[in-house]
């Protein structure tokens, strides 16, 4: 067994340990927390693939900046394990079997690909460095990347016209 | 290492946020949820990219090649933090309103 193969491994026994934890956990500060255990096992399998602008693009967007917020949010609403809803423990059951079901159907559909299943993941490469990837963004992506700005400014206006206080 | 695995870790992650969606109340947890299953989509769009790479430079052994699926993944960060966002605001507004953030309440438009 090498070394990227027990780091595969391991990565992804904290990303699915921590996904399960995320969905399991009565307290929402510790589910955000979770989510952020998750969301770094990911940026270590986007090392693991040599995509290393990825790698620290989720890091700092996801893990730094989307999780923050979560947590503001979840500190300002003053939220505790208490107020967590009770509900129908029938129902529960009934999602995680068709959470568990609609995967049952992805690997089904996944063992009916011989073509594909006999593909390598090829980890090296220099498609994921942050030379080429930023050289291709600002030439043939250009257009793209302008037109995310103006997405973001009618994001940022439109979250301050939502949480505005008034009527 | 074989395109399968990072299918079934993209897939079991996937369907761990569409059970946490279907089982939690909490519009937060929920709305993390989502999150969940499109880092997932984003981790399997990098690993066929990676599985594709080696055709692509074997047809155009250009410096981009291979790049496109890393920069599709880019995007949909950035769609997604302004996505969280505006969503934020909605769930902090429907806590203002509501004094709860319990999805079973919001089951009429006008209250």
């Amino acid at each position: 067994m090498s070394i990227t193969e027990i780091l595969f491994w391991f990565l992804s026994a904290m990303a699915l340990g921590g996904a399960l934890m995320m969905v399991t956990s009565k307290n929402p500060v510790y589910s955000v927390l979770w989510l952020v255990v998750v969301f770094f096992a990911i940026s270590g399998h986007y090392i693991l693939l040599n995509a290393q602008f990825l790698a620290v693009v989720n890091i700092i967007v996801y893990a730094g900046a989307i999780m923050v917020l979560f947590l503001f949010v979840i500190m300002l609403m003053n939220m505790n394990a208490d107020n967590e809803p009770q509900k129908n423990k029938w129902l529960k059951i009934a999602g995680a079997v068709a959470g568990g079901s609609l995967m049952l159907v992805f690997v089904a559909a996944l063992r009916q690909t011989e073509t594909l299943q006999a593909q390598q993941v090829n980890m090296g490469g220099e498609a994921g460095l942050i030379k080429t990837l930023g050289k291709t963004l600002f030439t043939d992506y250009v257009l793209p990347f302008e037109i995310s700005s103006v997405l973001f400014l009618s994001a940022m206006i439109g979250a301050v016209v939502i949480g505005k206080k008034g009527d | 290492m074989p395109i399968n695995y990072y299918i079934i870790l993209a897939v079991a992650l996937f369907s761990i946020g569409v059970a946490g969606v279907l089982t939690r109340r909490n519009a937060i947890i929920i709305f993390m949820c989502i999150e969940l299953m499109l880092n997932a989509v984003n981790l399997l769009l990098v690993a066929f990219s990676k599985m594709h790479y080696g055709n692509a430079v074997a047809v155009s052994p250009s410096a981009v090649a291979g790049t496109e699926a890393q920069l599709f993944v880019f995007f949909i960060m950035v769609v997604a933090a302004a996505e969280v966002s505006v969503g934020l605001a909605i769930i902090v507004m429907m806590y203002r309103n509501i004094h709860s953030v319990d999805v079973n309440f919001l089951n009429r438009l006008k209250h």
